[in-house]
């Protein structure tokens, strides 16, 4: 039996209510393991293809398969259950700002419970202590207790890695992870990324802007621009020009799929 | 590498800010059972599925000759009396309103007691129940919807002059002192500087208290003072429920067109 | 144009405003068809007989006879019992419904539309006529009384509340659906955080407006201390309705006091 790649996108095609084209026909395999940046310009769709993986969007056609089961079609518990199994890291870090951190992290654990237990916050004595050492491979031990409000933007994405860490995902979507922070905290959240890439084994697939973090961070680069694939290649093999290309912007501004 | 991890640390506790939670959940559960005690839920009449029944009835087949038939105690009339006792209500508690806001408002004196007392005497005019207010109206000219006119504006002037005089402390003071500057005297700086700015937030305001006004006007009735609130107590008096019914979505009806219309104005405004 | 070439041109003459002499006409007009109907003249007011009255009940009042505040101890306890229970009641329903109304929580915009219609036709009627149904449907006593006030604060609490829930912000929600989370876990551990101090803030909001209504649904019937301003005022006893009435302030602002208080040091 041939190797089964861990996210599968059949002739994925995305049209917004208002008759933007997203994705226009994407065929994409992703292997167990790789560590995917995908590179374009704003409004070309990345969000559009990270959002469509884990169906916080709805695609138009096509099928979308995780690990072999199909989340398209997926419904109700079913697909609870395949987006338990897809880490998601947010632009804007998407915490709940008036919970502690530990509350916050925990939140990668809701998916594995009842309803009534999480209710009752409920948590067993293993899940708190797998978040307090999720919290500690991020440096943030100290700050269990605090509020994450009072942390700043870059710690609070990295509660937000823990956050995914104690999800304990096979996936893990980065949608800009870096986009709202300075240069060196954004190198300190992609080291975590790959730190989970090369600890854990998760497959990472992560949207980027700068260039140089991808090629610092990336195994594997995919060109978007309006919504369809113009590059798949290795990082390794991939040179300049080809960024220069997809940032060059010939028809990518004009679609405006993202919100962004 | 597991086991180098270090083992959750228990939350630390603010002993303090632990009772003080702690204390108002206590009261609060207290207050509540002690407010279940004495209050008889078991009393409810048998019949009032039925009457409920019926004035829902009412709703849903309504009585169209009461509805309008030109003798003045019809429901069209009785609604448009309503409406012009909560307009002239008011109307004139917007004009009584004004200086009392002026009196109110901190940043117009530099004596800190003048505003105190203005805000006081606001708010014993709002807690003064508007039910008694109407009924000592009626006393002095006759049960009728002048009463209810009388009653609404001074009872208004509690909450409006109070709106009022915070639009006047939010204002910036670039204007007056521009006036001032200009050599205008208190009676200028308001007249030419306040005054224009305040328009807007003053209209707002009032078109706002209409809203308020015209649910106090269906319902001063109840005690005599006019307006549709009379003919649905003495509906409900005499268990003529579908009469009830009919009054309750005339009541309704108006009450969503006028909410709507001074929404419309308010957004207009801005 | 021509203008410019003047170097100094008159003053040009200011536009008129057609709408604004719209706006006044309405208001005057209005202002005399009110008068009109109402026959709410102000001389009807001061004609000397009818000010004379109204003076005479207003210096009785201010002259309360205190004898009579230790009876109306247990009637002012019943009044704020009612309110207690109109609050809580009203507000529990109101959490609920305000949840099942919230665009960003319900998608289905058919769900919403309908609760939400029948929403704003309850929060059109005012307390008193709330009352007045209640005592015809549930008979004479403070039972009306707590079911009007739980009508009346579900239709105060709901609206501030929904509208609180709307705008909060939908990251953590996202997160939550990432991860796999079902709705009764979004609404917990995204939704609840973010608002529960609001909605605190909204029930003692309502619980002001319940204290002062509570006060005067007495006098139709529906329990409470107004039953006594309804005796004292058909017997003529002003000396006694004016010690009701203070006894009514001193609670109202009391109350106002405590729970604005509370308010403030909940917002912090």
């Amino acid at each position: 039996m041939a190797k089964q790649p861990m996210i599968q996108l059949k002739d994925v095609t995305k049209v917004y209510d208002n008759g933007t084209v997203g994705l226009k026909d994407i065929n994409l395999e992703i292997d167990k393991g790789e560590f995917v940046v995908v590179v374009g310009l704003s409004g070309a769709g990345k969000s559009t293809l990270l959002r469509s993986i884990n169906r916080l969007q709805d695609i138009s056609e096509g099928n979308i398969l995780i690990d072999g089961k199909s989340i398209t079609q997926a419904k109700g518990k079913n697909l609870r259950l395949i987006r338990r199994d897809i880490g998601m890291i947010f632009q804007s870090f998407n915490l709940v700002k008036r919970s502690s951190v530990l509350r916050n992290v925990l939140t990668g654990r809701v998916a594995y419970y009842p309803t009534w237990k999480t209710t009752f916050n409920l948590f067993s004595k293993e899940d708190k202590q797998k978040a307090y050492e999720a919290l500690q491979r991020v440096d943030l031990a100290d700050k269990v207790y605090t509020r994450a409000d009072q942390l700043s933007g870059g710690q609070q994405q990295r509660v937000a890695i823990a956050r995914v860490l104690t999800q304990n995902p096979k996936i893990i979507l980065a949608d800009e992870p870096t986009a709202s922070l300075d240069p060196q905290t954004s190198r300190r959240v992609m080291h975590d990324l790959k730190m989970l890439n090369e600890d854990y084994g998760m497959t990472v697939l992560a949207n980027l802007h700068s260039v140089e973090l991808a090629r610092e961070f990336g195994d594997r680069v995919i060109g978007v621009r309006a919504g369809q694939i113009v590059y798949d290649g290795k990082m390794s093999e991939t040179p300049q020009s080809v960024f220069d290309d997809i940032y060059s912007g010939k028809n990518g501004e004009k679609t405006e799929a993202e919100d962004e | 590498m597991e086991n180098t991890m270090k083992q959750l640390p228990p939350k630390p506790v603010d002993l303090k800010k632990r009772i003080y939670h702690w204390a108002i959940a206590i009261v609060t559960i207290v207050v509540i059972v002690w407010s279940c005690i004495g209050i008889n839920f078991g009393r409810i009449k048998e019949s009032a599925g039925q009457i409920t029944g019926a004035i829902f009835a009412g709703i849903f087949h309504p009585d169209w000759s009461y509805v309008y038939n030109g003798s003045g105690e019809d429901l069209i009339s009785q609604l448009w009396e309503t409406i012009c006792i909560a307009f002239l209500g008011t109307f004139i508690s917007a004009i009584i309103s004004l200086p009392f806001a002026f009196w109110a408002a901190h940043t117009k004196h530099k004596k800190w007691y003048v505003s105190r007392t203005g805000k006081l005497v606001l708010a014993v005019i709002r807690s003064f129940p508007e039910i008694v207010l109407a009924l000592m109206f009626i006393k002095a000219v006759g049960p009728g919807s002048a009463a209810g006119v009388f009653a609404l504006g001074f009872h208004s002037v509690g909450m409006l002059a109070k709106l009022f005089s915070e639009a006047i402390e939010n204002l910036e003071t670039g204007a007056n002192e521009a006036v001032s500057a200009a050599g205008g005297s208190k009676w200028n700086i308001i007249t030419f500087a306040t005054m224009p700015n305040l328009m807007p937030e003053l209209i707002s305001n009032t078109l706002y208290r209409f809203d308020v006004s015209i649910r106090s006007a269906s319902i001063l009735g109840l005690v005599g003072a006019g307006g549709i609130g009379y003919p649905l107590i003495i509906a409900l008096q005499y268990r003529q429920w579908n009469r009830v019914g009919i009054i309750l979505l005339g009541i309704i009806i108006m009450v969503v067109i006028i909410d709507w219309i001074s929404g419309w104005i308010r957004k207009k405004l801005v | 144009m021509s203008n410019s070439q003047i170097p100094n041109h008159e003053l040009p003459k200011k536009k008129l405003k057609v709408m604004n002499i719209v706006w006044v006409l309405v208001l005057v007009i209005g202002f005399f068809l009110s008068v009109d109907t109402t026959n709410a003249h102000i001389s009807v007011l001061l004609a000397p007989q009818n000010f004379s009255q109204f003076a005479d009940i207003f210096v009785q009042m201010c002259r309360p006879d205190w004898s009579y505040a230790s009876t109306a101890i247990p009637l002012v306890i019943e009044t704020i019992k009612m309110a207690v229970l109109g609050t809580v009641i009203g507000s529990v329903i109101a959490f609920i419904y305000s949840l099942l109304i919230a665009r960003n929580i319900i998608k289905n915009k058919v769900v919403t539309g309908v609760l939400r219609f029948i929403m704003n036709i309850i929060r059109t009627l005012p307390d008193l006529l709330l009352g007045a149904i209640f005592v015809a449907i549930v008979g004479i006593g403070p039972v009306a009384g707590v079911f009007a006030l739980s009508v009346f604060t579900f239709g105060v609490v709901v609206k501030l509340f929904y509208e609180a829930i709307e705008t909060i912000d939908p990251g953590p929600i996202e997160a939550l659906t990432a991860v796999g989370a079902n709705k009764f876990q979004i609404i917990c551990f995204a939704v609840m955080p973010q608002i529960i101090t609001y909605f605190i803030s909204y029930v003692l909001y309502a619980f002001e407006i319940n204290v002062r209504a509570s006060t005067v649904l007495g006098y139709i019937g529906a329990g409470g201390i107004g039953l006594y301003l309804q005796q004292t005022l058909q017997v003529f006893a002003y000396d006694k309705t004016g010690t009701i009435i203070i006894v009514i302030i001193i609670v109202v602002v009391l109350i106002d006091y405590i729970s604005s208080k509370s308010r403030e040091a909940l917002m912090k």
